[in-house]
């Protein structure tokens, strides 16, 4: 290795999830920037982006990306690599989520609930979602395309309906009230004061910490524990045998990969993966439990985040989670920018969209209601995204990361255009 | 004399009123190279379905190594040591040479999904053990320079060789090779015979071969089937093959026959 840091010097070498010097710089870098952002230093507040996104009024978005990552690395699994499209994720988020709360939530008179540390509720979460996966691949794994998307989109209404029966209620709270999520603190066993305290702010190490960015730091190390076992995973012997599935089943069949065997590992791992998310995103994010959380949307939208991230990939997931939980807020911020800046149309455009409940802007209704047809800013996003996974589907399948790539190759061969 | 290895008995396969094949009967033994020729539909590519067991023949049987496979599933068949090749090629076209060849590896493998996740020492030292073997495979094959390359951006003779090389990744002993010569030019076809040459010289692989080069069937091939509407019309060697009434009469106007006789 003399000074050629892209020679690759032996397969040990080679097959390292950053086989170069440079890449590991580069990632390192990241990460310690990752880890600096909420912290109130001179050099973050000299970095465009994570300047701000350290903020407290971002960070709760940044959690949600990260918890929308973890669950997109699941479904990756099982859509991108496996390529069994399914809408039920979000029952399995569900199932996370209900699962958590019986273990680490507090019972009452009409709720179930043991009150156990995270460390046992968030494995518990992933562990009963993904029994119930392993449960229901015998009869998702019969089925292709459509007809699996539908089935398991049947899921979905099967959850809501069961979190809603009298006896669901007494885990997932009552209907439509929902019930209060276990807590996100690190405690041994059920002592008074937690080991780790993520309820308030305080201070680690010396440096001040907001309860957002103690929740934050939870979340980012799962989530570089989770994309680091979904990469690995993908370039050992069960990823390609989850691709040659997805490719060619009779190739891989008669090459010894027994099919539904793997269809089913690959269910029970993404939905290990949406379990763990749907416990934090009630944990972490909304603070409560309620099934209808757990409904058609959120599963579309992880297809959404997978297929503008990029599918099959691991970074995919991690770049798709970004976007899609970022752009409404960076529009919005860019728009309320401008109309400080100049004025005029945008600046009305934002005026109305970010404080007038009660405006109209063309066939933009930006109230809380949506009388007739007019579309109001939350449909907007939805038209947003629809038409970009119909972009992406149609001209970049590999979502944002074959574009990356794309760019990626074109400075490797500059100045030369082939 | 050698071992019996693949025994085929009496099988017919019938999709609705169409007979693919019809009562046909052959073996294969240890270190042979055996061939079916016949004219397209005959039903050369059903027999291969039938030994993987992708296709379950109405009646009739099939035996490896004289226990009969007959209901085993395909990846089962295929971990008994049956490796194949298709007529069109079924490589996996995103992913590289070598996961391609990695994947052939996969009975060989054995390490659990959880394992291969954690990247535990086990794991990583059995991708790196097993990746020396396809090496090895590259290197046999010649194709090196494509080692990197996503399958599908490879010309079409390299996909077929990837594909030879992915059935030998497998560690094979009855490989099934259907048209491995279709569609190559003549510098692609004594490449591609000269690997088949060499897997039996060197790896002792018994091979049946599916292929229309007419030329190249007669040269290497130690006995020939000949199929004509799903069933067998000849067997032996290439010489009784090729003076057979029965042959001639099928073959009768095509020139493919004449290159091999003259
Ligand atoms: N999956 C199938 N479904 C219906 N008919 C089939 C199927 N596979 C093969 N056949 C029929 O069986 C006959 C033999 O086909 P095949 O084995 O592919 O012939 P060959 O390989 O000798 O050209 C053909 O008539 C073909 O149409
Ligand atoms: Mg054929």
């Amino acid at each position: 290795m003399y000074g050629r840091p892209n020679l690759y010097t032996s397969y040990k070498q080679e097959s390292q999830i950053l086989p170069t010097w440079s890449q590991k710089i580069v990632l390192g870098i990241f990460l310690l920037i990752l880890l600096a952002m909420p912290l109130d230093l001179w050099l973050t507040e000299q970095i465009p982006f994570v300047r701000f996104l350290g903020d407290n009024e971002w960070l709760p978005l940044i959690n949600k990306v990260l918890v929308f990552a973890i669950a997109t690395l699941g479904l990756n699994l099982l859509a991108g690599v496996a390529g069994q499209v399914s809408l039920g994720h979000a029952f399995f988020m569900g199932v996370g989520a209900v699962t958590a709360v019986f273990l680490g939530g507090q019972s009452s008179d009409n709720l179930h609930g043991l009150g156990l540390p995270i460390w046992i509720w968030l494995p518990g979460a992933g562990v009963a979602a993904a029994l119930a996966g392993v449960i229901v691949s015998p009869v998702a794994v019969r089925l292709r395309g459509l007809y699996l998307a539908i089935v398991t989109l049947g899921l979905v209404f099967l959850g809501i309906h069961f979190g809603n029966t009298t006896w669901g209620a007494k885990f997932a709270g009552a209907p439509g009230l929902g019930r209060k999520a276990p807590k996100l603190d690190i405690r041994l066993w059920k002592e008074e004061t937690p080991l780790i305290n993520l309820d308030d702010d305080g201070r680690w190490l010396g440096f001040d910490v907001s309860d957002k960015a103690k929740t934050y730091f939870l979340l980012l190390g799962l989530t570089v524990i989770f994309a680091v076992m979904a990469k690995n995973i993908i370039r050992t012997r069960t990823g390609r045998a989850l691709q040659a599935i997805r490719d060619r089943d009779i190739a891989a069949e008669v090459m010894g990969i027994p099919e539904f065997r793997y269809k089913v590992i690959a269910f029970g791992i993404s939905s290990f993966y949406a379990g763990v998310a749907g416990a934090l995103f009630s944990a972490a994010l909304s603070g409560q439990v309620l099934a209808a959380d757990f409904g058609l949307f959120f599963s579309v939208e992880f297809i959404a985040v997978l297929l503008i991230g990029g599918a099959g990939t691991t970074a995919g997931p991690l770049v798709g989670a970004f976007f899609v939980v970022m752009i409404p807020k960076f529009v919005e911020t860019f728009t309320k920018w401008l109309d400080k800046t100049e004025g005029g149309i945008t600046g009305k455009f934002a005026d109305v969209a970010l404080t007038g409940p009660e405006g109209d802007f063309g066939v933009i209704y930006t109230g809380v209601q949506t009388p007739g047809w007019q579309l109001n800013v939350f449909d907007w996003n939805i038209v947003l995204f629809g038409f970009l996974i119909i972009v992406f589907l149609i001209f970049e399948p590999l979502g944002l990361y074959g574009v990356w790539i794309r760019v990626r190759n074109y400075w490797k061969r500059w100045p030369f255009s082939y | 004399m050698s071992e019996l290895l693949l025994e085929i008995e009496d099988i017919t396969l019938r999709f609705g009123g169409v007979t693919a094949i019809h009562g046909v009967s052959c073996h294969v033994n240890e270190g042979e190279l055996f061939s079916i020729i016949g004219p397209n539909g005959a039903g050369k590519t059903s027999i291969f379905n039938t030994v993987s067991q992708v296709y379950r023949p109405q009646s009739g049987d099939i035996r490896w190594k004289g226990k009969s496979i007959m209901g085993t599933r395909p990846d089962r068949v295929a971990a008994m040591g049956i490796a194949r090749t298709f007529q069109n090629i079924e490589l996996f076209p995103q992913m590289t040479v070598v996961d391609n060849l990695l994947t052939g590896r996969h009975v060989a493998m054995k390490q659990s999904w959880l394992a291969g996740a954690m990247w535990v020492g086990a794991a990583k030292r059995e991708e790196m053990a097993h990746r020396r073997k396809v090496e090895d495979i590259i290197d046999f094959l010649e194709i090196e320079q494509w080692r990197k390359h996503p399958v599908a951006l490879l010309p079409y003779g390299f996909q077929k060789r990837v594909e030879l090389g992915r059935a030998l990744a497998m560690d094979p002993e009855l490989l099934l090779l259907d048209e491995p010569v279709a569609g190559m030019n003549l510098e692609e076809t004594e490449d591609m015979a000269r690997f088949i040459l060499d897997i039996r010289r060197e790896l002792g692989i018994a091979m049946i071969m599916v292929e229309h080069d007419m030329g190249l069937v007669m040269d290497i091939a130690d006995r020939i089937m000949v199929l004509d509407f799903g069933e067998k019309i000849a067997e032996g060697t290439p010489e009784e093959v090729q003076s057979d009434p029965n042959v001639i009469a099928a073959y009768l106007g095509s020139s493919d026959l004449h290159v091999a006789n003259e």
